[in-house]
């Protein structure tokens, strides 16, 4: 199913959470809806649910206008961010509870709901956890339930609210492939909400950016990374070392930094440079190596400019130990904005 | 013998014994010594004595009454609790804090006035007064006006016991289940009032101790009528004031025991509580 979002805005007293936002989301696509705190992700989650309503503009389910539907008439399969798993009823009952409440011809029968039970919790490899009780779940269990819950009433579209955000680090990352594993064995359009770039750029194949409730860049995730559109974006979506300079005639000028900005507008602009993108070259700037660690296959080394200003430089490990005392850097690829 | 050290937070053993000394001696004083006398002096001419004062027809009428009333406002005040607290807590709305601050009112304000409100009101020289005689409607000196005042005054204490929990529980449980197709009703029966079901009971179970003992609002619009507008506390007083002593004292010990009871409930449901919570149901 395809959903079309048009121009929503929405406030919160005196507070806009969402100013203007138009998306449109494909067929069994996996998007990403990324920003920092106050962006609008949630709201804009939360209003594709049926769970807000806009003040104004327009939500879409194929060609359906469901604006004002109800969360249970879109037919949506939520995930909270802290689950909001029932606590008195066992994972079973959990998971049945979207069937059960179903009335007349619509409820499955009682041996139809216990297969549909059984098949979720298989995949999401819960089997035999059906008689647990929340509370004797861990983090990561618990996370599961909630997906299998939302995903057994068939929705048309999966939505997550900072689906890992309470889990620990391992266990973020193995349910991330685990929720892209079963996105691709449901084919559900599946929308999540995340504050972690690193999250939004591994699983998703599309990466929307907001900002103050807008979106300021849509995209697959490389593009979004290579690509940026806007200062806010290159900053918010992987490393980068910032300058605040002037471009002229093709370069870009910030103290004793010198980039090569062909193309860029003259006048007060702001560079990012990405760390990986800065290269040892004798006829680049120079910069005093401050100190180098080595992580994994990477070489993270902290320099210092000549008049004080840190950068970060990420190089292969073998190269490390060409990183010591003075080093001249240039850089491969530069990103130029017009200050403002 | 080896040293024992002392946890940080721990204190000395002098002070832990005053501590406990003090808190224990003013336990007995105001607390154990009285109701020890209660029970004495109740029993001071045999237990025969003591039953017949109960048993006695004016008494009966009174525990009667008392009965009624909690039996009436309690479930009054528990649906009404469960309604504010739910507006509260799940809901945003003008004049919620209003809410919130009226809903303490009956903590606040002194019984006699809570009696005297009800009087004003619906007494003879009420503003309802005349049309109530009209109709011959008796409200004031006369069961109707006792469970009035009994509803007032223990009108918070279910929805002060439920609205932090509410509150803490959030909405997102209730969210979950609309967003799954749950209408309003099934929403509230299968997932909001299991939530709060041990805050319900245990509100409902102050609310009736309270209900059973209520003095001044309840003596202001009772009229004092005996076996017909006495509850217990006020049957209580009447008898002490004639020096019935042995009958007021088994009065109040009935009473007394009522108390203890709700008590021990009470404490017997808190004990069973995580025992539940962990099967699950």
């Amino acid at each position: 199913m395809t959903i079309s979002i048009r121009s929503v805005e929405k406030q919160f007293g005196r507070y806009p959470a969402l100013g203007g936002v138009s998306l449109e989301i494909a067929e069994g696509e996996l998007l990403a809806l990324l920003g920092p705190s106050g962006s609008g992700k949630t709201t804009l989650l939360r209003v594709i649910a049926g769970l807000e309503f806009p003040d104004s503009g327009q939500v879409l389910f194929d060609d359906q206008d469901v604006t004002f539907a109800s969360a249970a008439a879109r037919r949506v399969g939520f995930v909270f961010q802290q689950y909001a798993l029932f606590k008195h009823m066992t994972v079973a009952r959990n998971i049945a509870f979207g069937l059960d409440v179903r009335k007349g011809k619509d409820k499955p029968s009682k041996v139809e709901i216990t297969r549909r039970v059984d098949e979720l919790l298989k995949l999401v490899e819960l089997d035999g956890l059906g008689g647990r009780s929340p509370s004797q779940l861990s983090g990561g269990q618990r996370q599961r339930v909630a997906l299998s819950r939302a995903l057994a009433v068939q929705p048309r579209v999966l939505l997550l609210d900072e689906p890992f955000g309470a889990l620990d680090a391992t266990v973020r990352k193995s349910l991330r492939k685990e929720l892209r594993r079963v996105h691709d064995a449901t084919g559900v359009t599946t929308i999540f909400v995340t504050h972690d770039q690193e999250e939004a750029l591994e699983l998703a194949d599309r990466v929307a950016i907001l900002n103050q409730g807008r979106i300021e860049q849509i995209g697959a995730p490389h593009e979004v990374h290579d690509q940026p559109v806007s200062p806010f974006v290159c900053g918010f979506v992987g490393e980068a070392n910032r300058f605040e300079g002037t471009a002229a005639g093709g370069r870009f000028t910030s103290g004793p930094v010198i980039l090569a900005a062909a193309g860029a507008a003259d006048g007060a602009a702001t560079a990012f440079v990405r760390p990986h993108d800065l290269v040892l070259d004798e006829a680049g700037f120079s910069a005093r190596v401050a100190r180098v660690a080595v992580q994994g296959p990477l070489a993270h080394v902290d320099a210092v400019l000549a008049d004080g200003r840190r950068l970060e430089v990420t190089a292969a490990r073998d190269d490390a130990g060409k990183f010591s005392g003075e080093v001249r850097l240039a850089a491969r690829k530069v990103h130029v904005f017009p200050a403002g | 013998m080896a040293r024992r050290f002392r946890h940080p937070t721990e204190d000395p053993t002098w002070a832990k014994a005053l501590i406990v000394t003090v808190v224990l001696a003013f336990l007995g004083l105001v607390l154990i010594l009285p109701l020890a006398a209660v029970f004495a002096e109740a029993l001071r001419k045999g237990l025969g004595a003591a039953l017949a004062a109960i048993s006695d027809a004016d008494a009966l009428a009174a525990v009667r009454l008392t009965l009624i009333t909690a039996a009436i406002s309690v479930p009054f005040n528990a649906l009404f609790g469960l309604c504010a607290a739910w507006a509260i807590a799940k809901h945003e709305f003008p004049g919620k804090s209003l809410l919130i601050t009226l809903i303490d009112l009956p903590f606040s304000v002194s019984p006699v006035v809570a009696g005297l409100i009800y009087v004003l009101v619906f007494g003879l020289q009420g503003w309802f007064g005349e049309r109530l005689i009209d109709h011959d409607i008796k409200i004031i000196f006369a069961t109707p006006g006792i469970i009035l005042a009994t509803i007032f005054v223990t009108l918070p204490f279910v929805a002060r016991e439920l609205i932090p929990l509410m509150q803490e529980q959030g909405v997102s449980e209730e969210e979950a289940a609309v967003s799954m197709g749950a209408s309003g009703l099934r929403t509230f029966w299968r997932v909001t009032a299991p939530n709060v079901r041990w805050g319900l009971l245990y509100g409902v179970l102050l609310c009736n101790a309270r209900a059973m003992g209520e003095f001044g609002a309840v003596s202001v619009v009772s009229g004092h009528i005996r076996g017909l507008t006495n509850t217990m506390p006020l049957h209580v007083e009447i008898l002490y004031n004639e020096y019935n002593f042995v009958a007021a004292f088994a009065v109040a010990a009935l009473l007394c025991l009522l108390a203890v009871l709700t008590l021990v409930l009470k404490t017997a449901l808190e004990a069973a509580q995580p025992a539940v919570r962990g099967r699950g149901h």
